[in-house]
């Protein structure tokens, strides 16, 4: 399906085929709205639902039940009219909404009478001494092979971190006949306490059960060592151990895998490039949009939905989903609104997602030494700068992240400050004793993926567009 | 560093990895194809030549870039793998006209 957009206008282009992006087509579509969905994957799903119509992985109860929902909305929109692209990178969104997307090496140009962002999230940065060793993987990393090529870890295996994704997919591994020899968890003993206010929501919530039992079914099977206070990977060219302390003792065992997890955070670089504002969340600790009720951000026209508007699962994602194609349909075609759900019940439907959410939030809550790594710990991992390297520049002048672009090139490499731009602003506002809101975040641009100099040459030009920057 | 789930029943792809058949599955990506296999995939950074392996499978970290088809700093983890695809594993800075 790596063909370009049929149309050059649309009334609503929705971006990421996640749960969010997946639910919002679907509606908008069906409510006889011009929709396109983009996404940068081969299929649909996103990361949730990855590999959603295609998984080897035949057996469901070993994804689990919570996965296959994502088949259905798969039909929904299936059924609906929407055209959808995959392994369409889209790289530029402005304030005009035109977008730019990259499909097959060429670039296409549409323009939307609303924008859906649905471009989910990413792992939190875990910059722990020899994250980037060969063999240090993300814990969604070793769950994406799993659920798109049925591949698990074989070799000595230690999963450390902390949150529901990391039992879910130790569970998962174990399901399917991998190796887990130590999950390492990093959950900060004083955050039980500072989240047992929140504990009746939590209690009352589907996640209880569901992450308890599976809590239970990878103890019996896996050594947990609880109360991590310090992690490191060492090895030469290649992961060769894990270390770290428990309750004051440390203890380094040989490791070929080491799976890193904290959580995750709003994927914001699509966003923040079209001028969305955002603002520090202190409680999930990371940049979220300022939205009002139906997910519309500071960008007329722009809504955002799922994880990409402040984290909230993949529940939430789905009606976050519908309640943004709902405001699209009222604002394009009011006529057809009758037929959807109303805004009363698809905010009921958000309240009972998000139930539970502040208790999970603030007991996974990540330690300060997991976020703001010290001495010769890589920060940005495509510049390989270091914590040193950035306070030192702090030292002689860099205020904030984007000064230190000219000191160090930090967020300049490919990942576009993906992998180091949280942690870039909590070093330097740890620092300079300002907070994060303060510091700030990197100013982002189109493109947001990279593309060839070749695809950007052949972008079609005006007589205006030449006359600009050619002299004589 | 990992292995195949006996359940995968996908059929065979076949590519290339520095001129070397690796045998793929439809619907792997390309980074997945290599760390399935038991070929050295790590690839060597333009800044200091350190060696990496890809780390987030989800097209955000950029540590999978691979030149495919002759096309350098693709995103293997992005990529579906081909029946012969050529893939070169990056070693340093990327060379002009690749």
């Amino acid at each position: 399906m790596t063909v370009a957009p049929k149309r050059e206008d649309y009334d609503v282009v929705v971006i990421g085929a996640g749960p969010a992006g997946l639910a919002a087509a679907a509606i908008s579509a069906e409510a006889g709205l011009s929709t396109l969905l983009l996404d940068e994957n081969v299929g649909p799903g996103g990361q949730v639902f990855r590999a959603i119509s295609s998984t080897p992985v035949t057996d469901r109860n070993q994804l689990g039940a919570d996965y296959w929902v994502g088949a259905d909305l798969v039909q929904s929109l299936r059924a609906s009219s929407a055209e959808v692209i995959h392994r369409a990178t889209v790289w530029s969104l402005d304030r005009n909404l035109d977008i730019a997307v990259s499909v097959g090496g060429a670039s296409a140009f549409v323009k939307a009478k609303r924008v859906i962002l649905a471009t989910g999230a990413l792992e939190r940065p875990f910059p722990i001494p020899g994250w980037t060793l060969p063999g240090v993987m993300t814990a969604g990393a070793a769950q994406t092979m799993l659920k798109s090529s049925a591949l698990v870890p074989d070799g000595r295996t230690v999963i450390a971190g902390q949150g529901p994704l990391l039992w879910l997919l130790a569970a998962q591994i174990l399901r399917l006949g991998g190796r887990i020899d130590r999950i390492l968890d990093t959950t900060e003993r004083g955050n039980y306490i500072a989240a047992l206010p929140h504990a009746f929501a939590f209690l009352t919530s589907p996640y209880f059960a569901k992450g308890l039992s599976m809590m239970r079914e990878v103890k019996a099977k896996v050594q947990v060592v609880s109360g991590v206070t310090e992690l490191a990977a060492a090895g030469d060219l290649q992961l060769a151990n894990v270390s770290y302390v428990a309750s004051g003792k440390r203890e380094t065992i040989p490791a070929d895998l080491l799976l890193l997890h904290q959580g995750v955070v709003p994927n914001v670089n699509l966003a923040m490039a079209a001028g969305v504002e955002h603002h520090w969340d202190e409680l999930q600790l990371c940049w979220s949009p300022v939205l009002d009720a139906s997910g519309n951000s500071s960008v007329a026209g722009i809504a955002i939905a799922g994880d990409g508007a402040g984290i909230g699962g993949a529940n939430a994602a789905i009606v976050r989903g519908r309640i943004a194609a709902r405001a699209a349909v009222e604002a394009l075609a009011p006529a057809a609104v009758a037929k959807l759900a109303s805004m009363a019940t698809l905010r009921a439907d958000l309240a009972k997602a998000e139930r539970g959410r502040v208790f999970l939030d603030t007991l996974f809550r990540p330690a300060p030494q997991f976020r703001i790594p010290s001495g010769d710990t890589i920060v940005c991992r495509c510049e390989e700068v270091t914590a040193k390297d950035v306070l030192d520049s702090v030292a002689i002048g860099a205020t904030g992240p984007n000064q230190l672009k000219a000191y160090r090139r930090t967020g300049m490499g490919p990942c576009q400050g993906r992998l180091c731009g949280l942690t870039v602003t909590e070093l330097m506002a740890q620092a300079r004793a300002k907070t994060p809101q303060e510091i700030g975040y990197y100013r982002l641009r189109a493109p947001v993926k990279p593309i060839t100099l070749a695809e950007l040459a052949a972008v079609p030009k005006s007589e205006a567009d030449v006359k600009a920057v050619v002299r004589g | 560093m990992f292995k195949r789930s006996e359940q995968d029943k996908r059929p065979p792809v076949q590519i290339f990895v520095d001129g070397v058949a690796i045998a793929a599955r439809q619907g792997d990506t390309v980074s997945a194809a290599l760390l399935a296999s038991s070929c050295d995939a790590r690839r060597s950074t333009a800044v200091s030549g350190a060696p990496r392996l890809p780390y987030c499978m989800m097209g955000v970290c950029f540590d999978c870039l691979v030149t495919i088809d002759g096309v350098g700093n693709r995103q293997g983890c992005l990529v579906p793998v081909a029946e012969g695809m050529q893939v070169e594993i990056q070693k340093g800075k990327r060379e002009i006209g690749k």
